[in-house]
């Protein structure tokens, strides 16, 4: 796991859910509920210790034509940080 | 068209039926129309209240069964139901019973889960899934 690295201050998370400890795929379940009630334009965050993660919520945030803001590696976990677009 | 998915369950093994479960939610996640053919003992599977009590793994690692069901229950991770119930929240999601199976067993719909949407023959199945992107038999 790479070092902490702290998120751009322009960047202002509006809703971030926590999924740590949850199994693949867990999270990309849990973002996929929070990106759709959250409102266009919202900046929604969730975190993850599952390992499939990493390449999963990326591709999911791609195919759903969403902006992705980046993964931010923390200790022992990623903050995936995303804008709704649509 | 929407791209499909299409998985014909047979086992009704709780380690075959996460499988199958886990298939289902990313596929759904990804935006696939998903169509689940439960045949045999998949069928007995989604018998109401069944999958509370349904403990079975497959038979050649049966001597890991408790330990993978202890582990499940420690680490919390949601069972095949629950991964199929969030799939359908999601996206697009049919589950479909074997007329055939149902017959066999001496069943009727309303004995099924309330997942399982629809009581189809595997003519149906066949013209829908010979137009999937991904079918697979589990």
């Amino acid at each position: 796991m790479p070092d902490p690295i702290a998120i751009p201050d322009d960047v202002k998370i509006d809703r971030e859910v926590d999924a740590r400890g949850s199994f693949c795929p867990g999270p990309l379940m849990e973002l996929i509920r929070v990106v759709r009630a959250a409102p266009v334009g919202s900046v929604l965050a969730v975190l993850s210790s599952d390992p499939g993660s990493a390449k999963d919520i990326p591709a999911w945030i791609q195919k759903a034509g969403h902006d992705f803001l980046g993964a931010y590696a923390m200790e022992g976990y990623i903050r995936f940080v995303v804008r709704k677009t649509h | 068209m929407k791209e499909r998915m299409s998985l014909i369950v047979f086992s009704g093994t709780v380690d075959k039926l996460m499988a199958a479960s886990i298939l289902t939610t990313g596929a759904a996640a990804m935006g696939l129309e998903v169509e689940i053919f439960l045949t045999n003992w998949g069928l007995a599977a989604f018998r109401k209240g069944n999958y509370k009590e349904n403990f079975r793994i497959s038979k050649e690692y049966e001597d890991f069964g408790p330990l993978m069901m202890q582990q499940m229950q420690a680490k919390r991770v949601p069972s095949w139901m629950e991964n199929l119930k969030a799939a359908k929240e999601v996206g697009d999601v049919k589950v479909l019973a074997c007329s055939m199976t149902l017959e066999l067993f001496g069943w009727k719909k309303d004995d099924l889960e309330p997942i399982v949407e629809d009581v189809t023959g595997v003519a149906t199945f066949i013209e829908r899934a010979k137009d999937s992107k991904i079918t697979l038999f589990i």
